[in-house]
C-alpha cells in the first residue's frame, strides 16, 4: 500500500514535472522554424543587393570575370547626358503619374465604397485591369495606339496624325496615361478600403449641420483618408521610378532617348551594351533613391507613429 | 437616412466605364476578327464575320509550351512561399528574443527594394549557379521576392490568433510543431489565401526575370511569348491579343469563382 501511495505520489511528481517543462515558455518556436526563409531570402534578394554595389564598381561584359574599376563607371555616367536625361525623366513619369492617378484613384475608390445600385457590376469591370500583366497591358495599348493600324487612324479628328508616340510630349503622354490605366484600380482599391472604414457618424453629424456633399467630401472624406493617401503615393513614386515593362514594349525609350528613363537605361546599358558595371551603378541609385523616398515621406507625415485618424470621436 | 443621387459621380462612373471598357472591347473582339478584317476594317467596326482561327494559330504557334512553362513556374513559386512562409510567421508572432526581431526587420526591408534594381547581379548568381535559361533559375528568384509581401500578410493574419487559445494547447502539453498545425495553421486561412493568390499573380504575370535570365523557346513564358510575338510578328495583331485574352484566362475564372480572396491577394500587390 505503501509503495503504490508511492507510486501515485512519484506519478503526480512527474506529471507536475513535465507540466512544468511545457509551460508557455517551452511551446514558443525555435529559430530554427525562421531559418529556411531567411536563408533563402539572404540568398537570393539580400546577396544581389549587395552585389549590385559591389559590380558597380567593376568592369563586366557578362562573360569575363569582373574586374575593379574604381570610380570610373561612375565618372562615366556623371558626364552621360543621357542619364542626366534619364533622371529627370523618371522624375517626370514619376510625378506625372502621381499628379494623375491620385485624383481619379481617390474619386473612383470613394464612389466604389458607396451603395449605388449599379456599383457591383460596374466595380467588377473597373478593377478587370488588374488582372492583366504589365506586359499585356503594354502589348494591347500598343497594339491599339499602332499609327497604322490602331484605333488613331480611324479617329483622326480626335488624334491628328495618329503618331501619338513620335514626339516626346506625346510618348510621356502614352506612358503616363498607360500608367493610370493600369495601377488606379489597385490604388482605387486602397481608397475604397479606406472609405469604408469612416465612421458614418462623421457624415451623419455633418448632415446635421447642414453640410453639404462636397463639404462633407472635403473635410470628412479627404482627412479620414490621410493614411490610406501616404500608403498609395509612397506605392507610386516607388512604383513610378521603376517603370520598366511599358517604356520597353510601347516606346523603346524613343522616339531616339526621349523616353529613356533611368530604370530602361539601365537595362540597356546592361544587356544591350554589355557594361554590366553601369548598369549596376544605375541600379544602385534606383534602390537608394527609393528607400529614401520611402523613408522620407513616411517620416515627414508621422505614419512611422501611426497616428489614428479616428481622434476626436 | 435617404440620399438623393449623385448625378455627377454617375456620369462620372460612365466616363470611366468607356476608359477601361473601350480597350477591352477593342481587346476582345479584334480576337474573333481574321487578320485581313483587321486591316481592312480597322479595330472598332463590329467585323462582319468572326473566326476561332486566332486562338488555333495561337496552340500551333507554341502557347501551349508557354502556357505550361507558366504553370509549372507558378506552382513551383507557390509550393516554395507555402513551404518556408508559414514557419517564418509563426516564428516572428511566437519567438522571443533580439535575433528575430532583427529577422523580421529585414524581411520588411525587403519590402522597398524594386525587383528591377536587382536584376544584373540576379543575372550574375543565376549564371553562377548555372541556372541560366533554367525554368529554376526562373522560380527561385520569383519566389523570393515574393516574401517580404508575403510575410507581412501572414504575420497579420497569425497575430489574430489569441493568447488563450495558445496558453489552452500548452496545457495539453503540445509541442510547437503541433501548435502551429492544429491552431495556427487553421486559424490563418484567410492569410495563406491571400499570400497564394499573391504569389501565383507574381509568379504567372512575372515578366522581368523570365527576360533576362532565360532565352530559349524550351523555357519561354506567357509573358515572355507576348512581348517576343510582338516584336517578331507585330503586324498580326489579332493573333497577339488572343494570345493576351488566354494568358489572362486563369486569372480571370479565378476572379468569377473566388473573388474575395483574389482582390485580397492583389492588396498584397499594394503592401497592406
Amino acid at each position: 500500500m505503501s509503495a503504490s501511495s508511492l507510486g501515485v505520489r512519484a506519478g503526480s511528481g512527474r506529471r507536475l514535472r513535465t507540466r512544468a517543462r511545457t509551460g508557455v515558455g517551452v511551446t514558443r518556436p525555435g529559430l530554427g522554424w525562421a531559418l529556411p526563409a531567411t536563408l533563402f531570402f539572404l540568398l537570393f534578394a539580400i546577396l544581389p543587393l549587395v552585389l549590385v554595389a559591389v559590380l558597380s564598381f567593376t568592369s563586366w561584359n557578362g562573360v569575363e570575370a569582373p574586374r575593379f574599376n574604381g570610380l570610373a563607371n561612375w565618372t562615366k555616367l556623371l558626364h552621360d547626358p543621357v542619364m542626366t536625361q534619364s533622371v529627370w525623366l523618371t522624375l517626370v513619369l514619376t510625378v506625372a503619374g502621381v499628379v494623375v492617378q491620385t485624383p481619379v484613384s481617390i474619386l473612383l475608390g470613394v464612389w466604389a465604397a458607396g451603395h449605388q445600385r449599379n456599383r457591383a457590376v460596374l466595380s467588377a469591370i473597373f478593377f478587370i485591369p488588374l488582372l492583366l500583366s504589365a506586359t499585356a497591358i503594354s502589348v494591347v495599348w500598343r497594339a491599339i495606339l499602332d499609327p497604322n493600324f490602331g484605333v488613331p487612324s480611324e479617329l483622326e479628328w480626335l488624334f491628328g496624325d495618329g503618331n501619338l508616340m513620335g514626339s516626346q510630349s506625346g510618348a510621356v503622354a502614352v506612358l503616363t496615361f498607360v500608367g493610370l490605366w493600369q495601377w488606379t484600380p489597385m490604388h482605387a482599391l486602397l481608397y475604397q478600403g479606406g472609405a469604408r472604414a469612416i465612421p458614418p457618424v462623421l457624415y451623419q453629424a455633418a448632415a446635421i449641420d447642414g453640410a453639404g456633399r462636397v463639404r462633407q467630401f472635403r473635410h470628412i472624406t479627404l482627412p479620414q483618408l490621410r493614411n490610406t493617401m501616404i500608403t498609395s503615393v509612397v506605392l507610386m513614386l516607388v512604383g513610378g521610378l521603376t517603370t520598366f515593362d511599358t517604356v520597353l514594349i510601347l516606346t523603346q525609350g524613343g522616339p531616339g532617348t526621349d523616353t529613356t528613363n533611368s530604370a530602361y537605361y539601365m537595362y540597356q546599358q546592361a544587356f544591350k551594351s554589355f557594361d554590366f558595371g553601369a548598369g549596376s551603378a544605375i541600379a544602385l541609385i534606383l534602390v537608394v533613391v527609393a528607400t529614401l523616398i520611402s523613408l522620407v515621406v513616411v517620416r515627414l507625415s508621422g505614419y512611422d507613429k501611426m497616428r489614428s485618424t479616428a481622434e476626436g470621436l | 437616412m435617404r440620399r438623393r443621387p449623385n448625378y455627377l459621380a454617375g456620369l462620372g462612373s460612365l466616363v470611366w466605364l468607356a476608359v477601361v471598357g473601350c480597350p477591352l472591347y477593342v481587346l476582345l473582339i479584334s480576337t474573333f476578327r481574321t487578320r485581313a478584317n483587321y486591316s481592312t476594317q480597322g479595330p472598332l467596326t463590329f467585323p462582319s464575320q468572326l473566326t476561332l482561327q486566332n486562338y488555333l494559330d495561337d496552340f500551333s504557334g507554341g502557347f501551349g509550351q508557354d502556357f505550361l512553362n507558366t504553370l509549372l513556374v507558378t506552382v513551383s513559386v507557390v509550393g516554395i512561399v507555402l513551404l518556408v512562409v508559414p514557419p517564418l510567421a509563426y516564428a516572428i508572432v511566437r519567438a522571443r528574443g533580439r535575433t528575430i526581431s532583427t529577422v523580421f526587420r529585414v524581411f520588411l526591408l525587403g519590402l522597398a527594394i524594386p525587383a528591377q534594381a536587382v536584376i544584373v547581379p540576379m543575372f550574375y548568381v543565376i549564371s553562377k549557379a548555372g541556372l541560366y535559361d533554367n525554368l529554376l533559375g526562373v522560380i527561385l528568384p520569383t519566389a523570393a521576392f515574393c516574401l517580404p509581401v508575403c510575410t507581412l500578410v501572414l504575420t497579420g493574419a497569425m497575430r489574430d490568433v489569441t493568447g488563450e487559445l495558445y496558453e489552452a494547447m500548452a496545457m495539453d502539453g503540445a509541442t510547437p510543431w503541433r501548435v502551429f498545425w492544429q491552431l495556427v495553421l487553421p486559424l490563418s486561412k484567410g492569410g495563406l489565401s491571400s499570400v497564394v493568390v499573391f504569389a501565383a499573380l507574381q509568379a504567372w504575370n512575372g515578366f522581368l526575370f523570365p527576360l533576362i535570365l532565360t532565352q530559349s523557346e524550351r523555357t519561354k513564358v506567357i509573358t515572355l511569348g507576348l512581348y517576343n510575338f510582338q516584336t517578331e510578328h507585330g503586324v498580326d495583331v489579332p493573333g497577339l491579343l488572343s494570345a493576351v485574352v488566354l494568358s489572362m484566362l486563369p486569372i480571370f475564372v479565378v476572379y468569377l469563382f473566388a473573388r474575395r480572396a483574389l482582390v485580397q491577394g492583389l492588396m498584397g500587390v499594394g503592401g497592406k
